[in-house]
């Protein structure tokens, strides 16, 4: 399987504008201090995006280090569980490092060097970019630091040893809620110190303009993938694209690709928590309004001020008041559709997957497979879903040992 | 504020708290931080800077993230900045690409739209910049985050006597500056400076020693009177 440029025979992904514009969502709302990194940035990666060698080098990568291309998997147990359509799940839990972020890391991390840059910092939430950003520097030989909010540094003390194995310098962030969208602004605050030599690497499709278009392409990897398979497979394109929304990545990854085959309906899964009251969630498209965050107008969960509201989801890479700016485009067009599943939902879905395909999903992805629990016996037996099942749930175990009541470690 | 009127200074900025200040070093997010534990709100802000309007006559400056302007409706939070009586407005996060229509919201309630540039800024940005910014240019010192810092960049005077050659419009100098020796060396070539983190510092200092309004006010103009010996 190829994938040595963005296209696919349903053309390349469309968008930004020249403004950095998602329709009315997007842009720019950083510091001056930044600017001229960012616009460093968008050059590079232009002159990047055309030149086949560039994306030689990354697929080499994918291929030989990640482990690409990932299955699409059929679900049989799962399928007939649900007594409906029929599931297939894109594998993103089979890559090095257990999830969907290396593609997008290694990507980066590629596009460092080019700039002549030879540090990255990176903002990390469960602990998931932050490994994947440590790898992708060990492997290409860049210095590495990565913000982590000092609840979760406690909560996730495997993936710190884990990052500190892959030489990377793990800081515990204390303001704020201590958690991932502090972990964000104290990763700007180093950039704004440190642009000359460093490059951030974002972990998802959000912040400033180009940060929503590059993570997107580099993810879109995911979606090219699952199209060239299931037509393999199927002999026609999917029903339903279904994937977790947390800052988007994983969707867009899946989506874009499928954004010109108006008849596969998109489906993005937010984190509905204990219940929609604020605070108890972090389902932004679902509860949130327009707003500007960490360098975008995008969804957000803020309060009637403007000051972000608390979040709050089982899985600690759903956890963000924010949302990519391209979703609030895709969601206003009615190109996709989000919905949120709680906590307990998510919970069932996981211990689900486990029992039905021996797959132990993350508590992210989980909550892509909890929707389609509900959607799947809704719909006949010759339709299909692809889930993308961004990330493997080894990481979780504790915590879902401790909400089942059990003790472990 | 009316004693440091008394002083003499050329106005004052009035930070409104947000939670996620990207700019702010540990000082200002200090501030912050506990001014949203105690709740305070926008309105409450605007309610205060009213009523020190009647007795204040230097020009007062909302420092504001975009992020609250936009929640609050940027035509909106304007008409009510000015209607409080302020002059002029300070966000850091409102870029050059995205400030163009807001320089015409902001005109058409008075109020002055100061434009941040920094040394990463390339000659064409300090220039477009320049040309949308009214009231003044914002020179940060230094790239990085509001903080006291103990020496300026080398750099410094010669950005400033460039800027102010490009712009034909005051330049005033923030970011760092914490020391009269600072106020002395930048004002031999700046319109300004604009001081934060060290004024701040010494309030904090002040209310977690226990000390009341009266004593915070003390302490600001101890340390207004201190920085203005600098000035030549």
């Amino acid at each position: 399987m190829s994938s040595t440029s963005l296209d696919t025979d349903a053309g390349t992904p469309a968008g930004p504008d020249s403004h950095g514009r998602f329709g009315a969502f997007g842009g720019q709302y950083v510091p001056e201090t930044l600017m001229g990194a960012i616009h460093q940035l968008e050059d590079e990666y232009a002159k990047a995006r055309n030149d086949p060698a560039f994306w030689t080098e990354l697929d080499g990568y994918l291929k030989d280090y990640a482990g690409r291309p990932s299955p699409l998997y059929l679900a049989r147990r799962l399928t007939e569980r649900l007594g409906g359509a029929k599931v297939y799940l894109k594998r993103e839990d089979l890559n090095h490092t257990g999830a969907h972020k290396i593609n997008n890391t290694l990507g980066q991390a590629l596009l460092t060097r080019r700039m002549g840059k030879r540090r990255v910092i990176a903002e990390t939430g469960a602990g998931q970019h932050g490994v994947a950003t440590a790898t992708a520097a060990a492997v290409l030989g860049l210095e590495c630091l990565v913000y982590m909010g000092a609840e979760d540094v406690r909560r996730q003390k495997l993936n710190v040893f884990r990052m500190e194995l892959l030489g990377t310098h793990v800081v515990p962030v204390e303001s704020g809620q201590k958690t991932l969208k502090d972990a964000i602004n104290e990763a700007m605050r180093d950039w704004l110190g440190s642009v000359e030599h460093t490059h951030y690497i974002i972990g998802s499709v959000m912040g400033p303009h180009p940060f929503p278009m590059i993570v997107r392409d580099f993810q879109t990897v995911i979606g090219r993938e699952a199209r060239q398979q299931i037509l393999e497979r199927e002999g026609r394109l999917p029903d339903y694209c279904v994937a977790c929304v947390g800052g988007g990545s994983n969707a867009a990854g899946l989506f874009a690709p499928f954004i010109a085959d108006t008849d596969v309906k998109l489906i993005g899964v937010e984190a509905g928590g204990e219940d929609m009251k604020p605070g108890r969630h972090a389902a932004t498209l679902a509860y949130g309004e327009p707003g500007v965050l960490h360098g975008m107008y995008t969804y957000v969960l803020q309060d009637a001020d403007g000051q972000t509201m608390p979040v709050h989801s089982v899985s600690a890479g759903l956890d963000y008041p924010g949302v990519g700016p391209e979703h609030s485009s895709w969601k206003e067009q009615h190109r996709a559709e989000y919905v949120a599943c709680t906590d307990q939902e998510t919970l069932d879905a996981f211990q689900l997957l486990c029992e039905t395909e021996g797959i132990i999903p993350a508590l992210e992805s989980a909550h892509a497979v909890a929707h389609v629990v509900k959607l799947a016996p809704t719909l006949p037996k010759d339709q299909t879903i692809v889930i993308n099942l961004s990330g493997r749930g080894d990481k979780d175990c504790v915590e879902v040992a401790r909400l089942l009541g059990r003790q472990i470690g | 504020m009316r004693r440091v009127d008394a002083l003499g200074v050329a106005g004052v900025e009035v930070g409104f708290p947000y939670s996620d200040s990207i700019a702010d070093g540990p000082v200002i997010q200090t501030s912050f931080t506990r001014a949203l534990e105690r709740n305070l709100k926008v309105d409450e802000v605007f309610r205060t800077i009213a009523e020190v309007r009647r007795t204040v006559t230097m020009p007062l400056v909302a420092m504001v993230s975009f992020s609250i302007v936009t929640r609050i409706g940027v035509d909106r939070f304007f008409e009510r900045a000015s209607a409080a009586g302020f002059d002029g407005l300070i966000m850091a996060d409102l870029s050059l690409e995205e400030a163009p229509r807001v320089a015409e919201q902001a005109a058409a309630r008075h109020l002055r739209l100061i434009m941040l540039t920094a040394p990463t800024s390339s000659a064409e940005r300090r220039e477009r910049i320049a040309r949308i910014a009214t009231g003044f240019i914002y020179y940060m010192s230094v790239a990085g985050t509001t903080g006291e810092r103990d020496r300026l960049p080398d750099d410094l005077i010669d950005n400033v006597r460039q800027l102010r050659e490009i712009g034909r419009k005051p330049v005033v100098v923030g970011f760092g500056i914490s020391r009269p020796e600072h106020v002395r060396s930048v004002c031999s070539v700046a319109d300004g400076v604009i001081v934060g983190s060290a004024i701040v510092r010494r309030m904090l200092d002040v209310v977690d020693a226990g000390g009341d309004e009266c004593a915070v006010a003390d302490a600001v103009e101890a340390c207004v009177r201190d920085l203005l010996t600098g000035l030549p």
